[in-house]
C-alpha cells in the first residue's frame, strides 16, 4: 500500500501545478496586449480583412476562456497547433523530433556535474589545509555564475578553432549516420551496432554537455562538502572512530548521507538545468527544443512559444514527481 | 525646525554610509565584490568620458585585431570594440537594477501581505508563488519579454516577475516567526492598525533577510539580463549590449576573430561573479553571526 500510495498521491499533485503554469502562460501570451498576428507578421500594414481571416484560421477570433479551454484538451490529446509562420507544420510533431536531443544532452549535464560536483566536494570535504577547502568553496560558487554562452563559445574556440578536437557544434558529422529508435543518438548508435557513430556523436556531445555539466555542478560540490563535513563531526562516526574502524571506511559511510541531499538537489535544480539547456544549445547549435524556442522567439511565432513552455511546465512537473520517488526509495522514512 | 531636520537627514545618511562601509570592510569576499561592481558601475556612469570613439558609430577598417589604436580591435562593422563594451554596462545594469528594485517591493509587499493575514488568501498567493518559482526562470522570462515586445525595460519588467516568488517566500517566512511575538499581540490588542504594525513593527525585521536575498538573486538576475539579451529580447542594434554582441561574436568564432565575444562574454562573467563573492560574503557574515 505505502509506496504504490504515495506515488499516486504525489502524481496528482502535480496536476494543479501543470495547470497553474499553463494558465500563467495562458495569461502571459494571449491576454497580455498586442496582436501576436502582427507580430508575427511583423507589419502593422495588412488589410482588416485579412487579418480576421488569419485570426481565425489559428483559432484566435474565440472567445479567450473558450480559447483556454480548448487549447488545453487539444494539448491533452497531444495536439499543440500549427506553426504561425510556417503554415500547416504541427508543433507537436516538430517538439517530439527536438525533444530527444534535449534530454540527451540533460542527461549526460547531469552526469557531469554529478562526477564535478561530487568529485572537487568530496576533495574539499577530504583536505586538511584551510586554503584548500576554502578554494574548492569559492570555486562551487563561482562555478555557478559563469555565463553559459560565454563559457560555451571560449571552449568552442580553443577545443575547435585552434585545437580542432572536437566539432563545433550539432550532433552528428552527418545526419545520415544514424536511423533514429530513440533519438538518444550515442544509445541509437550502441543498438545499431556503430562504434564509429557511437564516438563521433560522443563527440559532439562531449563539449555542450561539459559546459552545461560545469555550471550546473557549483551547487553539488557545497552541498557534499558539507553534508560530509557536517556527518563526520556526528555522533555516528565518532562512535565509528572509537570502534577503531578504518578512516577510508568511515569516509565511505559519511558519503551515503550525501545521497539523499543531491537526490533532492537534482529535483530541484532542473528548472535550472532547462534554462542552462536554452542557453547551451544556442550555443553549440544543438538540434533540441531550447534552441528550438529560441528559433521560434526571433520569428514571434507564438503559437509554438506557447507550446514549447507549457512543455517544460510539464517536464518540470514530472521530474519533481520522479524526484519524490527516487526520494521515497532511498530513505524510507518518507511516507504518506 | 528646518535645520534640526536636515542635519538629522544628514546624520541618518552619514551613518547609513558608515554602516555601509563597515559591512563592506568586515569580509574580504564582500570587498572583493563590491570592488568588481564598483568598477562595472563607475564604466557604466563614466563611459562618455573613458569611451575614445562611439560605440555605434563606424570607426575604422572592419575586424581589426586588438592593438593600441583599438584596445579591444574592431567588430565586423569597424566598430570599436572597446567602447561597445563599456557601453554595454549601462544595458545590463540599469535593466538588472530595475528588475531587482521592482521584483523586491512588489515580493515584499505580497510577503508582507500573504503573511500577516494569512488563511486563504495566503493559501492562493503562496500557490501561485510556487508554481512561479517551481518553472525554469529563464524559459518564463523569456516568454514574458516575448508577449511583451523586445525593449530594456521589458526585459527588467520579465526578470522582475520571474524573482517576485524568492522575495515573497523569504518574506511571508520571516513574517510568519515574527507575527506572533508578544509584542505585535499587544500593539494589535492596543488598537494599532495593521497596515502601521506592518509598516512600523514587522518591516524592518525583514530587512536583513532581504539584504540575504538581494545579494543572492543579483548574480542569477545578470544572468538573467545577459541571456534575454543574447537571445535579442533587449535592445535592438546598433545599440552596445554585451549578451547581443556576444551573439553576434559567434558567428566570427570559425574564422578566428576571438575578440568579438571574448570581451564582452568576460564581462558578463565578471560581473556576475562580483555579485556572487558578495553574496558569499554575506552569507558567511550571517552564518559567523548566528554561532
Amino acid at each position: 500500500m505505502g509506496l504504490a500510495r504515495y506515488i499516486a498521491i504525489r502524481a496528482l499533485a502535480i496536476i494543479p501545478t501543470v495547470l497553474i503554469l499553463y494558465t500563467l502562460v495562458f495569461i502571459v501570451l494571449r491576454v497580455l496586449p498586442g496582436n501576436p498576428v502582427l507580430a508575427a507578421i511583423g507589419t502593422k500594414n495588412i488589410p482588416e480583412e485579412q487579418l480576421k481571416e488569419l485570426m481565425k484560421e489559428l483559432g484566435l477570433d474565440k472567445p479567450l476562456y473558450q480559447q483556454y479551454f480548448e487549447y488545453l484538451y487539444n494539448f491533452i490529446r497531444g495536439d499543440m497547433g500549427q506553426s504561425m509562420i510556417i503554415r500547416g507544420r504541427s508543433i507537436a510533431g516538430d517538439i517530439a523530433d527536438k525533444l530527444p536531443a534535449t534530454i540527451e544532452l540533460s542527461v549526460w549535464s547531469i552526469i557531469f556535474s554529478l562526477l564535478i560536483g561530487i568529485g572537487l566536494g568530496y576533495l574539499g570535504a577530504r583536505a586538511h589545509s584551510r586554503v584548500v577547502k576554502t578554494a574548492v568553496r569559492l570555486t562551487g560558487s563561482i562555478l555557478f555564475v559563469i555565463f553559459i554562452p560565454a563559457l560555451g563559445l571560449s571552449l568552442q574556440l580553443i577545443f575547435s578553432k585552434y585545437l580542432g578536437l572536437l566539432p563545433i557544434g550539432g550532433r552528428l558529422s552527418s545526419v545520415g549516420l544514424l536511423k533514429p529508435i530513440t533519438g538518444l543518438y550515442t544509445i541509437d548508435a550502441l543498438i545499431e551496432l556503430k562504434p564509429l557513430v557511437f564516438i563521433d556523436a560522443l563527440q559532439h556531445l562531449l563539449l555542450p554537455a561539459f559546459t552545461l555539466g560545469l555550471v550546473i555542478s557549483g551547487p553539488y560540490i557545497r552541498l557534499t562538502m558539507n553534508n560530509i563535513e557536517e556527518i563526520l563531526e556526528s555522533k555516528i562516526i565518532e562512535a565509528y572512530r572509537a570502534r577503531g574502524v578504518r578512516e577510508e571506511k568511515i569516509f565511505r559511510h559519511a558519503f551515503r548521507h550525501v545521497l539523499i541531499p543531491i537526490t533532492t538537489y537534482t529535483g530541484l535544480q532542473f528548472s535550472l538545468l532547462m534554462g542552462g539547456a536554452v542557453l547551451t544549445e544556442t550555443t553549440y547549435n544543438w538540434p533540441g527544443i531550447g534552441t528550438y524556442l529560441v528559433d521560434k522567439v526571433m520569428y514571434r511565432d507564438y503559437t509554438a512559444i506557447q507550446a514549447v513552455v507549457i512543455i517544460f511546465a510539464v517536464i518540470v512537473g514530472l521530474t519533481s514527481l520522479i524526484v519524490d520517488i527516487l526520494y521515497a526509495l532511498i530513505d524510507p522514512r518518507v511516507r504518506y | 525646525m528646518r535645520e534640526l531636520f536636515k542635519s538629522n537627514v544628514a546624520g541618518k545618511a552619514s551613518r547609513a554610509l558608515l554602516n555601509a562601509s563597515r559591512i563592506i570592510l568586515s569580509n574580504k569576499y564582500i570587498l572583493a565584490g563590491f570592488i568588481i561592481v564598483l568598477v562595472f558601475v563607475l564604466m557604466a556612469i563614466l563611459a562618455d568620458f573613458i569611451a575614445p570613439y562611439s560605440p555605434i558609430e563606424i570607426v575604422g577598417p572592419v575586424l581589426q585585431p586588438p592593438s593600441q589604436k583599438y584596445l579591444m580591435g574592431t567588430d565586423n562593422l569597424g566598430r570599436d570594440v572597446f567602447s561597445r563594451t563599456i557601453y554595454g554596462s549601462r544595458v545590463v545594469l540599469l535593466t538588472t537594477a530595475i528588475a531587482i528594485a521592482l521584483s523586491g517591493a512588489i515580493g515584499t509587499l505580497l510577503g508582507l501581505i500573504s503573511g500577516y493575514i494569512g488563511g486563504a488568501l495566503d493559501r492562493v498567493f503562496s500557490f501561485i508563488m510556487d508554481s512561479i518559482y517551481a518553472f525554469p526562470s529563464l524559459i518564463l522570462a523569456i516568454a514574458l519579454s516575448v508577449a511583451l515586445g523586445p525593449s530594456p525595460i521589458n526585459a527588467a519588467i520579465a526578470i522582475a516577475v520571474v524573482y517576485i516568488p524568492t522575495y515573497f517566500r523569504m518574506v511571508r517566512g520571516q513574517v510568519l516567526s515574527i507575527k506572533n511575538e508578544p509584542y505585535i499581540e499587544i500593539a494589535r490588542a492596543l488598537g494599532i492598525p495593521s497596515t502601521r504594525i506592518v509598516t512600523r513593527h514587522i518591516l524592518p525585521h525583514v530587512g536583513r533577510t532581504l539584504m540575504v536575498v538581494f545579494s543572492m538573486n543579483s548574480a542569477d538576475a545578470i544572468l538573467t539580463e545577459a541571456a534575454l539579451s543574447f537571445i535579442g529580447l533587449t535592445v535592438q542594434p546598433p545599440q552596445p549590449d554585451w549578451g547581443f554582441d556576444l551573439y553576434k561574436g559567434r558567428g566570427f568564432i570559425l574564422t578566428g576573430y576571438w575578440w568579438m565575444m571574448v570581451f564582452p562574454g568576460f564581462c558578463i562573467t565578471l560581473l556576475a561573479v562580483g555579485f556572487a563573492l558578495m553574496s558569499e560574503g554575506v552569507s558567511t557574515v550571517i552564518s559567523g553571526r548566528k554561532r
